[in-house]
């Protein structure tokens, strides 16, 4: 009864998704202020439904009712309660209500923040972000409903794939599905930008800490995913570039590329359309990932069941979404010229380079992902795409993009010349150089070509950036929390080059085949192998191996690794151990028993390879950073005591509030609001 | 030409150079980097150039896996029901690797016609079967091949 409840509940919220689209959209055409309300009114009550049916599945999971397909086919009365929980995201009709839950609580951030904004502005963001919610609602409830019963009753259910029973499994789908999702509020602040035919660029200003948080957040949950991945599959590995991991990257370069285009935008009223047609491409980039993903077109892991039904609907509503943004975009792009200059070195140019590199190193990663499916579509053979074309490939864009980005920050707006900044820029490169030379030969040996490249410019962006921040401490001047999310993010960015450098460069890896008492040496360090024994866990039984771990005779640490067999589902899984450190990480996998009293064993030294990681949330902090400083510095605008006034508060009272006069919303409408502050630079 | 005019000019040039730069250089990389599919009947019809590394997909056939007791080595056979490839490989084998399974290996032939894996690859379900040994099996299965079809049928039931 409860799971039905909770159908009716994802029905409701569909119906008043469709309002809040419908109120959204239409109120500022006909300059309706209570239709506009209404959208904010209709977006809580959505989010308050779907709240609902996801609470109820929850219940069925954790009162193990398996009497709901989706319940018995992702969990398991022996699953610990965790498990039984975060397996509500285990496979694809859970996944997507976890994706319409994310756009809802989105959506609600956004009707929280909607009366620092010109009422129709907000009205329409609303209004475009109800058009995917229905979209997105349309779809789980016609193709992948996670409420449907099984009859007859199984007596347990199929459990959760054991890969999928892992704490980072708790946390990053969430966390990449809100990067992901987010960029769908950005994609609603272009879209009202393009209704709406604003010339000013304060849409830029408005759109920016949506974006950056998306950005943060996607950036988090791609370094989860890759943590996870490296642990959990326990091969060592932490990319791929599977089609799955491509789909999040590409919005996050695209993303990247955005949150600097608007800065330009913002501080220069620059690039206006090529910013909004970033912010349109970033989430369509998501879209395709998710159609990617949940129609089965790709070889993947991460595809569970392939259903054709499902990639027609995602496709038609891919191209529904994209060609509709296109389309208006084509006529309302040519209105939103420019005529700033500005010069050749100046800090606009260096965005704009920033901007182009980061596209050309998407399209290069959709390029690769694509070509599987186009030379399949036109009989060219079956071929597989993988790291031998992705990383040359990537690195085409993405070196210069890094190279560029220390005289980037030190450059200025407009004016040309990177004169004032020649002194800095020289001594942090000699510094850099010198550094890395010295990591490169001096501490780990081996040195590729690209080992000093990387290892230099690593170094020059983290010593070039840490500059101006503490010249500024120095002086006891202030700190912007923009510029010291901006900071803090290129050093993440810094540390993470120098990670992926180093175990990129100075990785070893040695299969062996070891006797108990025999022992391998993996670079400094010598593995001996004592062992294995049978051990129980919950719901498995493993081998377990004990590799003793020493460095020039001095113990360095004893790993475990095993290899477990599930109960439910008869899969084997390999559990790595692994002893991390800050500099290295020692990784042991255990094979199978290969005759003669011998093991397969699979021992791996990585060095620096927590610096992928660490880069990537430091890249977050930075972002979450620069949010939440301008959030808290930011008054309530002029602008928006003219026209916000009353927006929430508009037809809730019986004598029907302060609506604002007609006139105020009509001209709103029909001539774009003239901005108080034309241009912040 | 006005200066703004001539400005824009050189930034035009110079963005078109630097997007036909990168994919000419993608383009590069695609000819030299990608791996092409073959299964054991393609591989018997000579599609394959000699030397060339490619990805072998197929069945791993029953009572076929032998192990060289104490070290890595391990030799199995890779079938679609038609024709059929001996593999050797001497790392360690994935989890879900097992008689009768899919498999895909990464590797060349030698002038044994044995193919000497350097990856076999790890898959992460066990219903899991990749969309082209899935393909192979059916389309051996159209042809009459005895166990291909019961193979696809397996493979149909077990993917839920």
């Amino acid at each position: 009864m409860v799971v039905e409840l909770g159908h009716y509940a994802l029905i409701l919220a569909m119906l008043l998704a469709a309002a809040q689209a419908f109120f959204g959209l239409a109120g500022p055409a006909y300059a309706r202020p209570r239709w506009m309300a209404a959208a904010s009114s209709a977006a809580c009550g959505q989010f308050v439904f779907v709240a609902l049916a996801v609470a109820t599945m929850i219940h069925a999971f954790v009162t193990d009712d398996f009497s709901v397909r989706y319940v018995a086919e992702n969990s398991n009365s022996a699953l610990p309660l965790f498990y039984r929980i975060t397996a509500l995201w285990g496979a694809h009709e859970g996944s997507m209500l976890l994706w319409i839950l994310v756009l809802a609580l989105w959506t609600v951030a956004v009707v929280a923040r909607v009366r620092y904004l010109p009422q129709p502005f907000g009205a329409r963001v609303l209004g475009v972000l109800g058009l995917l919610s229905c979209g997105f609602l349309l779809f789980t409830l016609t193709t992948s409903s996670p409420f449907a019963r099984l009859f007859p009753v199984p007596p347990d259910g199929n459990s959760l794939n054991p890969l999928l029973q892992d704490p980072a499994f708790a946390v990053h789908p969430p966390v990449l599905y809100t990067g992901y999702v987010g960029f769908s509020v950005s994609f609603a602040f272009a879209c009202a930008a393009m209704i709406e035919g604003r010339r000013d660029s304060l849409w830029a200003r408005w759109m920016r800490p949506w974006t950056v948080m998306a950005w943060a957040c996607l950036a988090c949950g791609i370094a989860l995913g890759s943590w996870w991945a490296y642990y959990e599959l326990g091969w060592g590995g932490f990319w791929s570039w599977d089609p799955v991991e491509n789909a999040s990257f590409m919005p996050w370069l695209v993303g990247t590329g955005l949150i600097h285009s608007l800065i330009v935008t913002e501080k220069r009223g620059l690039f206006k359309s090529w910013t909004l047609l970033l912010a349109l491409a970033a989430f369509s980039l998501s879209l395709l990932g998710t159609f990617l993903v949940r129609s089965g077109v790709l070889t993947s892991v991460h595809s569970f069941a392939a259903d054709p039904s499902r990639g027609v609907f995602i496709l038609a509503f891919l191209l529904l979404v994209i060609g509709g943004a296109l389309t208006l975009y084509t006529f309302r792009a040519p209105t939103m010229q420019s005529s700033a200059g500005f010069e050749l070195l100046s800090r606009e140019s260096f965005l704009l380079f920033n901007n182009i590199l980061l596209v050309i190193a998407a399209a290069v990663v959709l390029a690769g992902t694509l070509a599987p499916q186009v030379a399949q579509t036109f009989n060219l053979g079956t071929l597989s795409v993988g790291p031998p074309y992705f990383n040359p490939s990537f690195f085409v864009p993405t070196l210069p993009l890094l190279a560029l980005l220390a005289l980037g920050i030190h450059s200025r707006w407009r004016r040309g010349g990177l004169s004032a900044a020649r002194r800095v820029l020289t001594l942090t490169f000699i510094a850099a150089v010198a550094l890395a030379l010295v990591a490169a030969f001096a501490i780990y040996g081996h040195p590729l070509v690209l080992t000093p490249v990387g290892a230099t410019l690593g170094l020059w962006i983290i010593l070039s950036s840490l500059v101006d921040p503490i010249d500024r401490l120095r002086r006891r001047l202030s700190l912007s929390p923009s510029v010291l999310g901006m900071t803090v993010a290129h050093i993440g960015l810094g540390v993470f080059v120098l990670g992926i450098t180093f175990v990129q460069s100075n990785s070893i890896e040695r299969d062996v085949a070891l006797k108990p008492g025999q022992a391998a040496q993996v670079g400094d360090y010598l593995f001996r192998y004592e062992g294995v024994r049978r051990i129980s866990g919950p719901n498995f039984d493993a081998s377990r191996a004990t590799i003793v771990v020493t460095r020039q005779g001095a113990p360095v640490t004893t790993l475990y690794p095993e290899k477990r067999q599930y109960w439910v589902q008869d899969a084997v899984q390999t559990k790595a151990a692994i002893a991390g450190a800050v500099h290295r990480d020692l990784l042991a996998t255990l094979g199978d028993d290969v005759g003669g009293g011998a093991w397969s064993l699979r021992l791996q030294y990585r060095p620096m390879v927590r610096l992928i990681w660490l880069g990537g949330l430091i890249m977050a902090l930075g972002g979450i950073i620069a949010v939440i400083g301008r959030r808290q510095r930011g008054p309530i605008p002029a602008w928006a005591a003219q026209t916000g006034a009353g927006s929430t508060g508009a037809g809730a009272g019986p004598a029907g509030g302060p609506v604002p006069a007609g006139g105020v919303a009509r001209t709103a409408t029909a001539a774009p609001l003239a901005a108080p502050r034309r241009d912040l630079a | 030409m006005t200066p703004t005019r001539r400005r824009r000019l050189v930034w035009v040039i110079g963005i078109l150079a630097g997007v036909g730069l990168a994919s000419a250089l993608a383009l590069r990389a695609f000819q030299q980097n990608v791996t092409f599919y073959f299964d054991p009947s393609k591989i018997a019809a000579g599609e394959v150039k000699p030397g060339e590394a490619f990805r072998l997909g197929g069945l791993v056939q029953k009572g076929s896996l032998v192990r060289t007791p104490g070290t890595l080595q391990v030799r199995f056979v890779v079938t679609d029901f038609r024709h059929s490839v001996s593999v050797r490989y001497d790392k360690v084998l994935p989890d879900l690797f097992r008689e009768g399974a899919g498999v895909v290996a990464h590797g060349r032939l030698n002038a044994q016609g044995v193919f000497i894996a350097d990856d076999v690859l790890a898959k992460h379900d066990s219903n899991y079967m990749p969309p082209p040994v899935a393909r192979s099996l059916e389309q051996a299965a159209a042809s009459g091949a005895p166990g291909a079809a019961s193979a696809v049928a397996a493979v149909a039931g077990g993917a839920r």
